[in-house]
């Protein structure tokens, strides 16, 4: 997400004014430009560049709240790897990252090919797919707990009736995460299934048309020409994915009342961090974690655009 | 497209929509239920009979025009300093030229891939030493700074505006200023408009900013005021489904409102150019 490739302003007459040193035109440009830039400057430097070094720094000492650190170096890293605690709550991220973001992936693209399909009341599906993007967290989480319930819910009610006996969901260790996972689904796919309806908006339909021509079904135009075409907003989503299910937080602390139970197996990175710096106060110590987790997604992205080149395909790029 | 493959498809969106709308109804059913049916295994759809004190009870048992008015006003102001400063600040990077404009952009982009737990305890501290915390003020004041995401929203959109308009004012003498609010803003309402109905969406819904930030009960939003319908031992079903319905539907109004225009802005006008 470089700003390379993406369109600049470069008119010719302003490329002529700019020879002339500073004439009447640029002057009042950029003028104009700085002041309506203003709040961003104070709004980058206030919100993001300060509190990035400043978390920096802490991550070096063992500030808490009610007293000023000291400088501790290297040690909360130190005694991070050695808490247990850490590495569950790694671990527990990691593993509902790894479920959550393709399964959403897939069965957002999936949904968002029918929703494309032109069929009588489009719209209403459309729109019904969306709704569930709009619910708030908090109304989730007590609608979906209860769906889940494991004597009372509808879910296992449903399962009952073909005689199948639905786990404990929420409250049993081993199902607590699948759970997470398809409340989760259901909340991200309106949203992402938007963002790729837009994106199928751009695919030109005379590469439908000539793949008709050559016989192409259904499915194969889908594998052969959609998806391909699709595959720079899929991008764009599973970074957008990776990002948001690693600081996954909202959710998990609500569904689990604020602790992460049963048995941790909701303690999720954001939830311990949490923990540690608003209940316990240890600022230092979560600023360490807060860069852990920093550092891991800068791997992660990394990775993910080092891999661009084998499966992203862009339309402009060989015109360009 | 052959017959059954069509008839296919439609099952699956079928199937699709009701996993969609289905909590919903379920949650509609259960406002108007009586305790002796909320728990009913197999489960009752449709009340009977329609018990609507739940509803009067909801209202009453948190101070709900308060928790709703803070709400309100913490979304709107939010939503009113992101939908006048985030375009100001992308019709500056996509048309205007200034020195380092380029890098601060380029800065903009990095700082989109931070994660708000680096910045969250800081951001705290920040707050508390000017005094805010507390207030609701944390939760508005940031959006009359810009966000990252919305900037570059909208900067793909006032990219694709032609040149030839902005010419054409120039021609008649517009300053800068009169370009960007009489030309491009008004050029640019659908993007504006996508990212008001984001920013909306976040405030009204956001839990982890006014958990983080408001400890008096005077100034908590609905997503606080919903948990209080769930004590140690019982969860009053009914009233927190009506509370729920209720933080609910103010967005699918909006969104039936503006989500025509909203469809168009989030295509990605420009980025083709």
């Amino acid at each position: 997400m470089t700003p390379t490739g993406i369109q600049t302003q470069n008119p010719p007459i302003q490329r002529k004014l700019r020879k002339q040193n500073l004439s009447p035109t640029t002057r009042s440009q950029r003028n104009a430009g700085i002041v309506l830039a203003l709040p961003w400057f104070i709004g980058l430097i206030l919100f993001f560049l300060i509190p990035f070094f400043v978390s920096l720094y802490w991550s070096f000492t063992n500030y808490s709240i009610l007293q000023p650190g000291k400088f501790v170096g290297f040690s909360n890293y130190v005694h991070l790897f050695h808490d247990a605690t850490f590495l569950k709550s790694l671990l527990v991220t990691f593993y509902y990252t790894v479920f959550s973001v393709p399964l959403t992936i897939i069965v957002g693209v999936g949904v968002s090919l029918l929703l494309n399909l032109k069929v009588k009341g489009q719209a209403i599906f459309r729109t019904a797919a969306f709704v569930p993007s709009l619910v708030p967290v908090i109304a989730i989480m007590i609608l979906w707990n209860w769906l889940l319930s494991p004597q009372i819910g509808v879910v296992n009610w449903l399962l009952s009736l073909i005689h199948v006996q639905g786990p404990g969901w929420f409250t049993d260790q081993h199902w607590a995460m699948p759970a997470m996972v398809l409340v989760s689904l259901w909340t991200g796919i309106g949203g992402s299934t938007v963002i790729y309806l837009a994106g199928l908006q751009d695919v030109p339909q005379d590469l439908y048309d000539s793949a008709e021509v050559d016989g192409a079904g259904v499915f194969r135009r889908a594998r052969h020409v959609t998806i391909p075409l699709l595959t720079p907003v899929i991008f764009f989503q599973l970074i957008m994915g990776i990002i948001g299910a690693l600081q996954q937080f909202n959710l998990p602390y609500l569904i689990s009342g604020g602790n992460g139970n049963p048995n941790n197996s909701l303690l999720f990175y954001g939830i311990y961090q949490y923990q540690t710096a608003f209940s316990y106060l240890r600022m230092g110590y979560a600023s360490a974690m807060a860069w852990i987790m920093f550092i891991i997604i800068l791997i992660i992205t990394a990775f993910v655009f080092k891999s661009q080149s084998r499966w992203v395909f862009y339309q402009g790029a060989k015109e360009r | 497209m052959s017959k059954s493959m069509k008839t296919i498809a439609y099952i699956v969106l079928i199937i699709i929509g009701l996993f969609s709308i289905f909590p919903l109804l379920w949650m509609i059913s259960t406002t108007l239920k009586t305790n002796s049916q909320v728990n009913l295994v197999p489960p009752v759809w449709i009340p009977h009979p329609f018990d609507w004190k739940n509803w009067i009870e909801a209202v009453t048992y948190i101070p709900f025009p308060e928790y709703f008015g803070n709400t309100v006003f913490v979304s709107l102001l939010a939503t009113f300093g992101a939908m006048l400063v985030c375009p100001m600040i992308a019709y500056s990077f996509a048309r205007l030229r200034w020195p380092g404009r380029n890098i601060v952009f380029a800065l903009t982009i990095s700082v989109m891939m931070l994660p708000s737990t680096v910045t969250m305890i800081p951001l705290f501290v920040e707050w508390k030493t000017v005094g805010l915390v507390g207030t609701r003020w944390p939760l508005i004041l940031g959006a009359f700074f810009g966000s990252p995401y919305y900037i570059f929203l909208l900067r793909q959109f006032f990219l694709g505006l032609p040149n030839e308009l902005e010419d054409a004012a120039r021609v008649d003498g517009l300053s800068e200023y009169g370009i960007y609010f009489r030309v491009m803003l008004p050029l640019a309402v659908p993007g504006v408009l996508t990212v008001g109905l984001f920013q909306f969406m976040a405030s009204w819904g956001d839990f982890m900013g006014p958990l983080i930030y408001l400890f008096k009960p005077s100034t908590y939003t609905l997503s606080l005021g919903i948990q209080q319908f769930m004590t140690q031992h019982t969860v009053m079903m009914q009233q927190l489904m009506v509370v729920g319905l209720l933080t609910t539907i103010p967005i699918i109004v909006i969104y039936f409102f503006v989500q025509k225009r909203f469809i168009e802005g989030i295509t990605f006008t420009g980025i083709k150019g």
